[in-house]
C-alpha cells in the first residue's frame, strides 16, 4: 500500500531497504527460527481453525484463550522456583516440571475457552443472532478477557523464565540447531498430528467434522449439537496452552495482557494461508507464515516488519487464493 | 423471500418499486443486530414512536432547538453535565463531538451495511498523519493551508479503504472484520518504523484554520474547545444530513439488503461487492476527517494515540448507540467519550466497561440504545403510517403481517437455517 504513494511524495529513500546479504549470511538459522515460530502459530491457528470450520465464527478472542495459557505456564514455572537464571535441576526434574506447565496451561486455556463459549457464545447461539452479532461479542469479549489481565497483572510483562539451557543438538550448513527449537517443532508436530488423527478417526471427530459440513443434518443424524461445538472450543484451549509453553520458552519476555493480539492475528493469517477450516493447513500455513515472517525481518532489518509481513501474506492469500493453499474445508476433508 | 406475504402496494406506487419496497421489507426490517424485541420497547422505543407522530413543523422545530443548546453547550458549562474540575469541558465537548462524528462515520460500515471494521482506528491515524505531514513545519513536505488537508486527508482514506475493501470485501464479511484489525495494527506499526513518519517523536505544530482573535492569538488554538467543538459540530450536522440522504436513496436500499441477506440481495440483482466498497470507502473517508480535525485540535501527532484498542471503543459507540440510527451513533459516540471525562474515578477502566457493555449488548439488547426504526425508506412515512394503519386495523388480516412480527419471524427462520 505505501509503495504506491511513495513516488508521489518527497520521502527520503530510507524508509525501506533491503539487506539481501544478510539474509544470505543468516538464511539456515533464520529458517529454524522460523520454523519454530511458525510451529507455535500453527498450534494457535488450529484453535482458530477448529471453531470456524464448526460454527463459521472467527473466535477473535481464541488470542486471549492462549494468553491465558501463558499466564498459567509463567505462575506455574514461577512457583516452582523458575527464574530468569538457568534452572539448577537434573533434566528429569525439568521435564516433569515442564509437563506439569503444560498440563495446567492446558487446563486453562481449555477452561477460559469452556468460560467463552458458554457465557457468551451459546446465548447468542439459542437466538439465533446473525453474524455480524456473533463477531461483535467475540471481539468485546476478547478486549474484556485483556482489560481483565491488564488490571489483574498491570502493563509490564511477566519476568522472563528460563526453562533450560538450550544445546546444540547438530548443525546444518554450519548452523546450530539447538534443542530449544527441536522440542518445540517436534512437539508441536506431534500435537497437530494427534489432533489430525482425532478427528479423522474418532467418534467424536467424526461429530466435529458432520456438524462442520452441516448442523442441522448432522443433529438429526443424532450427533449432539451442543456438545460438538464445546468440544471443538475445549480442543482449541488445549493446542493454545500448549502453544502458550512454547511461546513462553522462545520469547521468555513475550508474555504481556496484550501479547496475545497480535499472535492471534498471525496465527489467523496462518490459518487463512493454509486453508481455514482445514486441519493440516493450519500446520502448513503455520509453518510457512513462521518462514517468511523471519526472511522477511531479517531481509527488512527490523523485528517489527514480522507482523507487517505477516498481515501483507493474509492480503495477499485473500486476494489471490481465498480458500488458501490446501482449500478443503473440515467437513470436506477426507472421512 | 416471500413475495406472497408482504406488504399490500400502495395504490399511487409504480409496481416495481413496491415490489423492491416488499423486498426491502421482507428481507428482515430493521437492523440485522436486532433479529427480535424491536421497535416500540421499552423508553426509547415508544419516544422513536411519539417522535414519528409529530408533525413536521414540530419535529423541526424540537430538532433547531436540540441544535441550538447544543452549539451553546461548551458556552452554558451546565453544573451537573460539566466535566470541571477534572477535564475542561469545552475540550471535552470536543471530545464528545470527535467521537459522534467517527460513530457517524463507522456506522455506514457496521450499521448500514453490516460489515465489521475493527480497524477503523487506522483510517483515523491515516487522517491524523495526513493533517500533520502536510502542515506540520516538522515535516519535509509540501505544506498546504490546514482547512485543504480535510480533503486531502478524506481522499487518502478513502483510498485506503479501497485498497483494503477490493481484496477482502469479495469474500464473507468476516475476513474483513480480522484484516482491518490487522491494518489497524500495521499503521502504528509503520508509523514507528518508517523514518519519514517520526515515530514518538511525531509532529509538532499541526496547522489550524486561519484566524486570530483582536489580540493577535489564533481563534482555533489548542486549548481553546470551543470553536474546535463548533467547527466539528457543523460537520456532524452537514454529514449526518449527506448520510441521512444516502440512506434514503438507492445506495441506502442496497446497503440494508446486503446487511440483512447478502446472498438474497446478490440474487435480486444488487451489485453487493461494489456497495460494500462504497460503504467501507465513505466510513474509511469520514475517519480520516474526524482524524484531520484530532490532528488539528491537539496540534501533535505522533505514533502513540492509534492502538487498536480505540477501535473497539470507537464499535462500543456504535453499538451502544443503536447501529444503523445516525442519531444513535451520534449519541452513542458522546455517551463513550463523555462517560471516561465526567467519572474520572472509572476512567481507568474504562476498556473493560466498554468490552464488558459489548458482549452484555450483544447478548441482551443487540439493537442498543436506539434501535435502527424500521420502515418503508424510499415512501418515507406516508407510506408508512398507511401500511401501519392497516395493520392496527386489522383490514388486511391475514395476508399483511404487522411490520415488527414479520422480521422477527424471518429472523429466526434464518437463523435456523445458519
Amino acid at each position: 500500500m505505501l509503495p504506491l504513494l511513495v513516488p508521489l511524495l518527497p520521502m527520503e529513500n530510507d524508509w525501506i531497504s533491503f539487506d539481501v546479504t544478510s539474509l544470505g549470511q543468516n538464511f539456515w538459522s533464520a529458517t529454524f527460527d522460523g520454523l519454530t515460530f511458525g510451529a507455535i502459530y500453527a498450534l494457535v491457528a488450529l484453535g482458530y481453525t477448529l471453531v470456524y470450520g464448526v460454527l463459521n465464527l472467527i473466535n477473535f478472542a481464541h488470542s486471549e484463550v492462549f494468553i491465558v495459557g501463558c499466564y498459567a505456564v509463567v505462575f506455574t514455572l514461577t512457583s516452582l522456583g523458575f527464574g530468569p537464571s538457568v534452572p539448577r535441576l537434573g533434566l528429569t526434574a525439568i521435564i516433569l516440571n515442564l509437563i506439569l506447565a503444560l498440563v495446567l496451561a492446558m487446563v486453562a486455556s481449555a477452561a477460559t475457552a469452556f468460560l467463552l463459549e458458554r457465557v457468551a457464545y451459546k446465548p447468542l447461539r439459542k437466538r439465533n443472532a446473525p453474524r455480524l452479532v456473533f463477531l461483535i461479542t467475540a471481539i468485546g469479549a476478547s478486549f474484556t478477557i485483556q482489560y481483565i489481565i491488564y488490571l489483574v497483572r498491570g502493563p509490564s510483562p511477566e519476568v522472563a523464565i528460563t526453562m533450560f539451557r538450550p544445546l546444540a543438538i547438530f548443525d546444518v550448513f554450519g548452523t546450530i540447531v539447538d534443542s530449544q527449537q527441536v522440542v518445540i517443532v517436534i512437539a508441536a508436530i506431534i500435537m497437530m498430528v494427534a489432533t489430525e488423527r482425532f478427528i479423522s478417526k474418532s467418534r467424536t471427530g467424526r461429530g466435529i467434522r458432520a456438524v462442520a459440513q452441516d448442523p442441522d443434518t448432522a443433529t438429526l443424524m443424532g450427533v449432539n449439537k451442543e456438545r460438538i461445538i464445546i468440544t471443538t472450543f475445549v480442543i482449541g484451549g488445549v493446542l493454545a496452552g500448549a502453544a502458550a509453553l512454547f511461546y513462553v520458552m522462545k520469547i521468555p519476555s513475550g508474555v504481556q495482557y496484550s501479547g496475545g493480539f497480535v499472535l492471534g492475528i498471525k496465527a489467523f493469517a496462518a490459518a487463512v494461508l493454509g486453508g481455514i477450516g482445514n486441519v493440516r493447513g493450519a500446520l502448513l500455513g503455520g509453518l510457512l507464515l513462521g518462514l517468511i515472517g523471519n526472511y522477511g525481518q531479517i531481509l527488512l532489518g527490523n523485528s517489527q516488519w514480522t507482523d507487517v509481513v505477516a498481515f501483507v501474506v493474509l492480503v495477499l492469500v485473500l486476494l489471490l487464493r481465498p480458500q488458501g493453499i490446501l482449500g478443503t474445508s473440515l467437513g470436506r476433508s477426507k472421512a | 423471500m416471500s413475495m406472497v406475504d408482504g406488504p399490500t402496494p400502495l395504490p399511487e406506487a409504480a409496481t416495481e418499486q413496491a415490489a423492491e419496497e416488499r423486498e426491502a421489507r421482507s428481507a428482515g426490517p430493521g437492523t440485522s443486530v436486532t433479529p427480535e424485541k424491536r421497535g416500540g420497547h421499552g423508553i426509547f422505543g415508544s419516544l422513536g414512536e411519539r417522535w414519528n407522530a409529530l408533525p413536521r413543523q414540530q419535529q423541526w422545530a424540537f430538532l433547531i432547538v436540540v441544535v441550538v443548546l447544543a452549539y451553546l453547550l461548551p458556552l452554558m458549562n451546565p453544573p451537573i453535565i460539566t466535566t470541571e474540575p477534572g477535564n475542561n469541558f469545552a475540550l471535552a465537548c470536543f471530545d464528545m463531538a470527535r467521537f459522534a462524528l467517527i460513530a457517524v462515520g463507522l456506522n455506514v460500515v457496521v450499521g448500514y451495511a453490516g460489515l465489521l471494521d475493527l480497524g477503523y482506528v487506522a483510517f483515523f491515524a491515516v487522517g491524523s498523519y495526513c493533517a500533520a505531514m502536510l502542515t506540520s513545519p516538522d515535516s519535509p513536505f509540501l505544506h498546504i493551508p490546514y482547512l485543504w488537508t480535510i480533503p486531502v486527508a478524506m481522499a487518502v482514506t478513502m483510498f485506503f479503504g479501497v485498497v483494503l475493501g477490493v481484496p477482502t470485501l469479495r469474500l464473507r464479511g468476516d475476513y474483513l472484520a480480522i484484516v482491518t484489525l490487522g491494518f489497524g495494527e500495521i499503521v502504528r506499526i509503520l508509523a514507528t518504523i518508517i523514518p519519514a513518519m517520526k515515530g514518538q517523536v511525531g509532529f509538532q505544530n499541526v496547522g489550524h484554520p486561519p484566524g486570530t482573535e483582536a489580540d493577535g492569538t489564533p481563534i482555533f488554538s489548542n486549548s481553546n474547545g470551543v470553536p474546535w467543538y463548533w467547527l466539528t459540530l457543523t460537520i456532524i450536522i452537514v454529514i449526518t444530513l449527506l448520510v441521512g440522504n444516502l440512506e434514503r436513496s438507492r445506495v441506502g436500499r442496497a446497503w440494508i439488503a446486503i446487511r440483512e441477506d447478502e446472498d438474497a440481495a446478490e440474487i435480486m440483482g444488487v451489485p453487493t461487492f461494489k456497495y460494500k466498497v462504497w460503504a467501507f470507502a465513505i466510513g474509511a473517508a469520514i475517519g480520516g476527517m474526524s482524524g484531520a480535525l484530532f490532528a488539528g485540535q491537539v496540534g501533535f501527532v505522533n505514533n502513540q494515540k492509534f492502538d487498536v484498542t480505540t477501535s473497539i471503543l470507537f464499535l462500543a459507540a456504535v453499538v451502544l448507540g443503536g447501529a444503523g440510527n445516525k442519531v444513535g451513533a451520534i449519541l452513542g459516540g458522546a455517551l463513550v467519550s463523555y462517560i471516561p471525562l465526567r467519572f474520572t474515578a472509572i476512567a481507568e477502566y474504562k476498556y473493560l466497561i466498554f468490552g464488558i457493555a459489548l458482549v452484555l449488548i450483544m447478548i441482551f439488547r443487540s439493537q442498543g440504545l436506539l434501535p435502527a426504526r424500521q420502515r418503508l425508506l424510499a415512501y418515507g412515512r406516508t407510506a408508512y403510517y398507511k401500511v401501519a394503519k392497516k395493520d392496527s386495523s386489522g383490514l388486511a388480516g391475514g395476508d399483511v403481517p404487522p411490520a415488527g412480527r414479520s422480521g422477527l419471524g424471518k429472523g429466526n427462520e434464518k437463523g435456523a437455517q445458519a
